[in-house]
């Protein structure tokens, strides 16, 4: 196999910004003390007087995007994801999403890969949080090619958005920057039969390897890039289901209320098939590497094959 | 200085505002009375003496912004809203009812002339500083006010956004406390101190002026001052009376914070608060 190409989708919000910085004078930018980290500083070096580093103050900093996008600005708001999601919770729903502001909540160490700093640091549950809320888009990229789709989407897009990045280095999951993003439009990364693998984020490529491993066994895998997790593709993943007759959701967040919930919420209610999730059970994360700590928490591409065999054989 | 006939209008129209905040909170059966009486004289001389604005243009770019941090005195900003000719005065009884634009607290994209949603308190003052913070980036000389409450100010978001104002010398922007001494659960003084309340913004880095929040012609005054001055935000106290206006709602201001008149104390209240002219006739 070839050697993936790792790129972090932190780095490529953080040149994004700097391309629609250029472009459009009403972009302004706020972090909350970590702008190094969530990579804002390449927009503060270049156009500081359009960004604003509120301190360690989240809360402030949410209401205080609302109140620049109620004056016309496009205001995009960064920290980790713990702290943007679960620290301004109240913010965003009403500062925010109650008045639709224009704000793009852009979070990075997203999910258990934050590693190292351990569980106060790992966001499990904010997809589940900021998917509540009405007025509000979730976004999370599959890589670093299509965070800056995403980020580009998120400028002409008028409305409240949360978009979820990682910390680490991630691996490409396309190979070119053409195909469209369409904001609540699923991908389909691979075709297939047998099953349908849905999945966001960094999960999007276990999947594919999932899907690669299980051709052996002469499994066809469906893979399915749901990088919106609000508004839910409910189409496409009726389709699937229809068509694949099983399904198995990968994310990296809890599984609790985040993509997998979202998508039973969709088969539940339209076309009852086989599923099973893969996610961080209801339990905090710890300290250790982002690789250990995926393989502890199961979230592994052999996991999701697993997974696949499992609902393959309560398919009827 | 403003001329004694200008100072009379402003009165009446603050009346005229505590009495549209009690048929409207009567009519609606619920709402905030208390919090609202004792800021009609503030929004009366901001939105009848200071802001600049269009109603027939509630988005033109020029005008001052003004946001009720305390989002339950809605029905004082309705009011002042209707009579700066925003929408008609007949809907103000409307307040708190299925499908009325006038929700419980303030949304900004229901009601035109509102410039932020509130009613989770504390979040006002970061906003007016974001509407601040954009004047300064597209060059416009608009004045943000911001009106907070005591009890709000036990917020921690409150600090963390006076933080900023100073920070950035917005001195483009106003902060009005209400200071009205209650809270819901009793005296602010009990509950969770705050004072020494001017000490804190003065530390916090803001200009600080108090005055009394009843008095027309200080409330003026303090606010052409807060304009005037250069270099750091200015926050005004007003000290002010719960349910100002209304004897029985002064004297039992608890009971009034969250509760309407009922029809009976709707006559009595507006008996108390009738025009000095018609009085005469
Ligand atoms: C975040 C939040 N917590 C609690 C409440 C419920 N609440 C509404 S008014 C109020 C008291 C506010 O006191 P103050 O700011 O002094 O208002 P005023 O006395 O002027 O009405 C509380 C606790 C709220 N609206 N928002």
């Amino acid at each position: 196999m070839n050697e993936k190409k790792l790129v972090a989708t932190r780095d490529a919000y953080g040149k994004a910004l700097v391309l629609l910085g250029e472009q459009n004078p009403n972009i302004v930018v706020l972090d909350a003390d970590l702008a190094a980290s969530t990579r804002t500083s390449m927009f503060a070096k270049e156009f500081p007087e359009r960004f604003f580093d509120m301190g360690v103050a989240e809360q402030d900093m949410i209401s205080t995007a609302a109140g620049l996008a109620a004056s016309g600005k496009i205001a995009f708001a960064s920290t980790f994801a713990v702290f943007g999601a679960g620290r301004a919770w109240d913010q965003i729903r009403i500062s925010v999403a109650y008045t639709r502001q224009n704000v793009k909540i852009v979070v990075t160490h997203g999910g258990i890969t934050t590693g190292e700093d351990g569980a106060s640091h790992q966001a499990n549950e904010d997809l589940a949080i900021m998917r509540a809320i009405p007025n509000m888009t979730v976004i999370v990229p599959a890589d670093a090619i299509e965070t800056e789709k995403v980020i580009k989407t998120a400028a002409l897009f008028y409305g409240p958005m949360y978009i979820r990045l990682s910390r680490g280095k991630t691996p490409l999951v396309y190979e070119s920057k053409d195909g469209d993003f369409k904001i609540g439009k699923g991908i389909v990364m691979r075709k297939g039969r047998d099953v349908t693998i849905f999945a966001c984020g960094i999960m999007v490529d276990k999947a594919l390897d999932a899907a690669l491993a299980l051709e052996a066994s002469k499994i066809d895998c469906r893979v399915v890039n749901l990088h919106t997790i609000k508004p839910i593709d409910k189409e496409l993943i009726i389709e699937c289901a229809k068509e694949t007759s099983a399904v198995v959701v990968a994310e990296e967040h809890s599984i609790i209320g985040g993509l997998g919930s979202a998508v039973a919420e969709v088969l539940v209610e339209n076309c009852c098939v086989p599923m099973a999730r893969i996610g961080v059970s209801d339990m905090f994360g710890e300290s250790g590497k982002p690789e250990e700590l995926l393989v502890k928490y199961g979230l592994t591409s052999q996991k999701i094959a697993s997974a696949v065999l499992s609902v393959l054989k309560r398919k009827l | 200085m403003i001329s004694k006939e200008k100072t009379r209008e402003l009165e009446k129209m603050a009346r005229q505002l505590r009495r549209h905040i009690i048929e409207m909170t009567c009519a609606a059966v619920s709402g905030h009375p208390g919090g609202a009486l004792s800021a009609a004289d503030m929004v009366a001389a901001l939105y009848f003496y200071k802001l600049r604005y269009n109603s027939q243009d509630p988005s033109w770019p020029e005008r001052d912004r003004f946001v009720m941090s305390k989002g339950h005195a809605a029905p004082v900003l309705y009011a002042a809203l209707a009579e700066a000719g925003y929408f008609p005065k007949k809907y103000l009884k409307t307040l708190r009812q299925l499908g009325s634009s006038l929700q419980g607290h303030v949304d900004m994209l229901s009601v035109p002339g509102i410039e932020m949603s509130t009613g989770s308190l504390g979040q006002g003052l970061s906003a007016a500083n974001g509407m601040a913070l954009a004047a300064r980036i597209d060059k416009k000389d608009y004045h943000v006010y911001c009106m907070l409450g005591d009890g709000e100010c036990q917020e921690g978001q409150v600090w963390e956004a006076a933080m900023t104002s100073a920070h950035h010398r917005l001195d483009n922007l106003t902060v009005m406390v209400d200071r009205n001494k209650y809270q819901i659960d009793g005296k602010v003084e009990d509950i969770k101190n705050i004072e020494p309340f001017a000490l804190k913004w003065k530390a916090f880095g803001f200009n600080v002026l108090s005055c009394d929040g009843h008095n027309m012609k200080a409330i003026i005054e303090a606010l052409d001052r807060a304009t005037d001055f250069k270099g750091k935000p200015t926050v005004i106290i007003c000290d002010t009376v719960k349910g100002k206006g209304v004897s029985f709602m002064e004297e039992n201001p608890l009971s009034y914070h969250g509760k309407a008149p009922t029809p009976e104390e709707e006559k009595k209240a507006l008996e108390q608060l009738c025009h000095i002219e018609e009085f005469k006739i």
